[in-house]
């Protein structure tokens, strides 16, 4: 843990397009950490010119309840699969180390953060909080509304939907299966890195757009 | 193969050169490459930038420029880029500009090095353009089509998966749903994991069977079962499989041996389609018919006429069992022929035997043997010097109306420029016909050659093949010294360019202007024949086609070395996609023409086609430079 925090040297200060980032997606049984748990993680790093896909590193994982029918038909992944997967204690690590140096790229960064944190402060007794850049709140900020608002609207079946693939069409960037954790990994770099280069641009600070 | 990256795959399969690898040079592909974004304006490759990986366009669009800043190329999802600099100096000689949002994976080059290492069809396709075509067009020529064809490639969509315990009307509605007309019934795994695949969640299944529409009139309806029924006990038990690498010529054996007309595809254990015995006939090889013959036992014009359907039917099956444009051309040619000789020797039987000899000439593409099913009739009559108009004409105008009719009804429509034996101009002794050529040797000028280019290509189709043989060598001796004569014909056969390629559904010229349909006579075959007749012209050539032009010509020094091979496979190509796509509007029942619709061109055609084009183009450029105006008469 400490390891994870000495590799990471990102300031606010620094211009994004000098910043080492990682695209995080984390597939989980429900939405509740305290009750559902995590059973896919998928990690790609880039940065503003490249998707590292070919790096990429996908952890199933054994839950910590059992999986629940409406889980099981969203991510095609069943109790039989995960019988031979590792604990997320084992994992952890490997996880943490795959990410350690890079800024985090969710979409959506609730349920990334509260798995994440929930995991860590359960399984290593320590606590989290680190800053992650989420690309469905860049798109609420771009489209200029409240991201309540927004959130509600798309619950709601509101015409400007912020979920992963409408937000990636509006960029012209093609539809991927959803739910396979490094293939959403990797839809969340190609959305980010065309957020940047359509809107915000390569200069914009780390601090601008990390929360 | 990694389940995450199936979708990637799947993408890269269905594109060239990607759909002739193997699966597991594809899953390499799929597993280890990168990927960029580039928003609509934005450079991809400056000029000399250092070039590492091969670039695939998932989507969007991409400019190719040259280096003079014009438009080279506009690639679109499924087209690469950056092989060019790959193979040589690993710097961008063509900049990329992306002119929409475009994603692009990026292929290591130690990858991309792999793959034209183990994959000959893959280290042509990224070749240089001309040895692309002269693979190409070499393949056909082997007609290796049906022996190379992977199973996969007839695969166009997903296989409906459905559990045996759904009901027969949830299992129809969801084959109606996917647009489908069958279905794979999977069942709770078995001990023998040989029966099992892999379900889309990766969760071993057993493969029950395939369940087609009619298994649901014969086994529910007919048999009076309920919509509750399970599929899984409509279902005949015993799926045989075939592996999504397979040959297609195995997958057609392996169903005629077990008697079924659906099988279900596997791309390891995965099941990814359903393929189906039509889809495989409509690959596969026919054996033609030669009609010929035929032709001369009909005891009238009527009789010939009604020989048209014959004729369009050996044409299609001649362009299935994958014949080369050259034979083709001369199996078309031969038939025209026969017909003309029919005609003649039909006329001569009514109005008695000619008052003077005299020879049918053929002209333009029957005089070459390259005829197409669309082509109009250009002929003339040579006659003997002794003809006399007052005492002979009548009976060669009878004989000429009655061929040019005959023909006409045959499906050779009459030439709209008047070129035919009925036109008095064209049906003129040998002596007259001697003065027409050298006063277009001697006087030439651009635009009085610009309709006589067609009186090049002559040839004799019956009678005194002699008159036409000394036409034909007036030609050979004089056209050589005659630069001002060459130089017009040059100027006359750069006329009509080709477009620069394909741009999705629209042609793209090379100014950027789009077109909804390219004529591929008039802006590819048409031209490359009028530039190979300029060559063969100086050479001294009394051959009539261009083939045979080329082999004559590639003995002179007139062309740098290897470059007439090149304009024979451009020429070769382009004349099939010309006869290709006749072949089909012929099955579709719609009448044949010279014009193509964009997206009737495969992804492969139009890589091709490009090439072909350029090849055309720069030809075209070769021949003002080759032929000039000379200095004094400018």
């Amino acid at each position: 843990m400490q390891a994870f925090f000495r590799a990471f040297k990102i300031t606010p200060a620094m211009p994004l397009e000098e910043a080492p980032l990682v695209a995080l997606d984390i597939e989980t049984t429900g939405l509740d950490p305290r009750r559902h748990s995590i059973i896919s993680i998928g990690v790609v790093p880039f940065d503003l010119d490249r998707i590292l896909f070919s790096q990429r590193r996908q952890w199933l994982l054994k839950p910590r309840f059992p999986l629940e029918p409406r889980s099981v038909v969203l991510h095609h992944i069943t109790d039989a699969d995960l019988a031979d997967a590792p604990d997320l204690n084992e994992a952890l690590g490997d996880v943490l180390q795959a990410m350690a140096g890079r800024l985090p790229v969710v979409h959506y960064r609730s349920i990334e953060r509260a798995f994440l944190e929930s995991a860590i402060r359960f399984r290593l007794g320590e606590s989290l909080v680190f800053p992650m850049i989420d690309t469905m709140e860049l798109e609420a900020r771009v489209h200029r509304q409240p991201l309540s608002a927004r959130i509600r609207r798309w619950l709601g079946g509101g015409q400007l939907s912020l979920r992963l693939q409408d937000c990636r069409a509006r960029y012209g960037l093609p539809g991927y299966p959803p739910h396979h954790a490094v293939i959403d990994a990797l839809a969340t770099a190609e959305l980010f890195q065309a957020q940047i280069a359509t809107r915000l641009g390569r200069e914009a600070r780390v601090g601008e757009l990390w929360c | 193969m990694q389940p995450e990256v199936m979708e990637i795959r799947q993408h890269l399969s269905r594109f060239a050169p990607f759909d002739v690898l193997s699966d597991e040079l594809l899953d390499t592909v799929a597993e280890n490459m990168d990927a960029a974004y580039f928003k609509a304006g934005s450079d991809i490759l400056t000029r000399d930038a250092p070039v590492t990986e091969l670039y695939y366009i998932r989507s969007g669009a991409v400019d190719i420029f040259r280096r003079s800043g014009a438009l080279h190329n506009r690639l679109e999802e499924g087209d690469i880029f950056g092989h060019f600099s790959l193979l040589r100096n690993h710097r961008a000689h063509f900049p990329a500009k992306a002119i929409e949002d475009t994603l692009v994976y990026l292929i290591p080059e130690a990858l991309f090095e792999r793959l034209c290492a183990e994959d000959e069809q893959f280290a042509d396709f990224v070749e240089l353009d001309q040895p692309r075509l002269k693979s190409v067009v070499e393949k056909h020529a082997d007609d290796a089509r049906m022996m190379t064809t992977r199973v996969r490639k007839l695969i166009t969509r997903p296989a409906v998966l459905v559990d045996a315990t759904l009901s027969v009307q949830e299992a129809a509605r969801q084959i109606t749903d996917a647009h489908a007309s069958a279905a794979l019934v999977l069942a709770e795994p078995d001990d023998n994991p040989r029966h099992n695949v892999l379900a889309e969640n990766g969760e071993p299944r057993r493969l029950l069977g395939i369940v087609t529409d009619s298994d649901f009139r014969r086994s529910v309806v007919a048999e009076g079962r309920g919509c509750d029924t399970p599929i899984g006990a409509i279902v005949a038990e015993h799926a045989f499989t075939v592996q999504s690498d397979e040959i297609l010529q195995d997958a057609m054996l392996a169903m005629l041996r077990n008697n079924v007309k659906h099988m279900p595809v596997l791309h390891r254990r995965r099941p990814i389609g359903i393929l189906h015995i039509s889809d495989i006939i409509r690959h596969q090889t026919h054996t033609g018919l030669y009609l010929a013959d035929r032709i001369f036992s009909q005891p009238n014009a009527e009789a010939l006429a009604k020989l048209l359907p014959d004729v369009r039917e050996s044409f299609v099956r001649l362009v299935e069992e994958g014949a080369s444009a050259e034979m083709i051309g001369a199996a078309l040619s031969t038939i025209g022929r026969g017909f003309t000789r029919r005609l003649l020797e039909l006329a001569e039987a009514e109005l008695g035997p000619p008052p003077v000899p005299y020879a049918f000439m053929a002209l333009g593409s029957m005089a070459r043997n390259e005829q197409t099913i669309v082509t109009d009739q250009d002929n003339a009559l040579v006659l003997d010097d002794d003809f006399d108009p007052a005492q002979h004409d009548e009976y060669f105008l009878e004989m000429a109306r009655r061929v040019s009719d005959g023909l006409a009804a045959c499906g050779y429509t009459y030439c709209t420029g008047g070129i035919m034996a009925t036109n008095p101009r064209w049906r003129q002794p040998l002596a007259t016909w001697k003065t027409y050529f050298r006063d277009w040797l001697d006087n030439p000028t651009p635009e009085r050659l610009l309709h006589s280019s067609i009186f090049f290509d002559l040839d004799a189709v019956c009678g005194e093949e002699i008159f036409v043989t000394q036409l034909k060598e007036l030609i050979a001796t004089e056209a050589p010294r005659r630069p001002l004569f060459l130089a017009a014909m040059a100027r006359n056969a750069s006329n009509r360019t080709p477009p620069l390629g394909f741009f999705r559904n629209f042609v793209m010229e090379k100014d950027g202007k789009k077109n909804n349909t390219i004529n591929v006579k008039r802006r590819g075959t048409a031209p490359m024949v009028d530039l190979i007749r300029v060559h063969a012209l100086a050479a001294g050539s009394t051959a009539q086609n261009s083939y045979d032009r080329l082999n004559d010509i590639s003995q002179t020094d007139l062309l740098p070395s290897g470059v007439s091979e090149r304009i024979r496979y451009a020429l070769e190509f382009i004349s099939m996609v010309r006869i290709r796509h006749q072949a089909i509007a012929l099955q579709r029942d719609q009448p044949p023409g010279n014009s193509v619709q964009p997206e009737n061109i495969s992804s492969a055609e139009r890589h091709n086609l490009k090439d072909a084009f350029q090849l055309l183009s720069d030809a075209q450029k070769f021949l003002q430079f080759r032929y000039p105006i000379p200095a004094s008469r400018r």
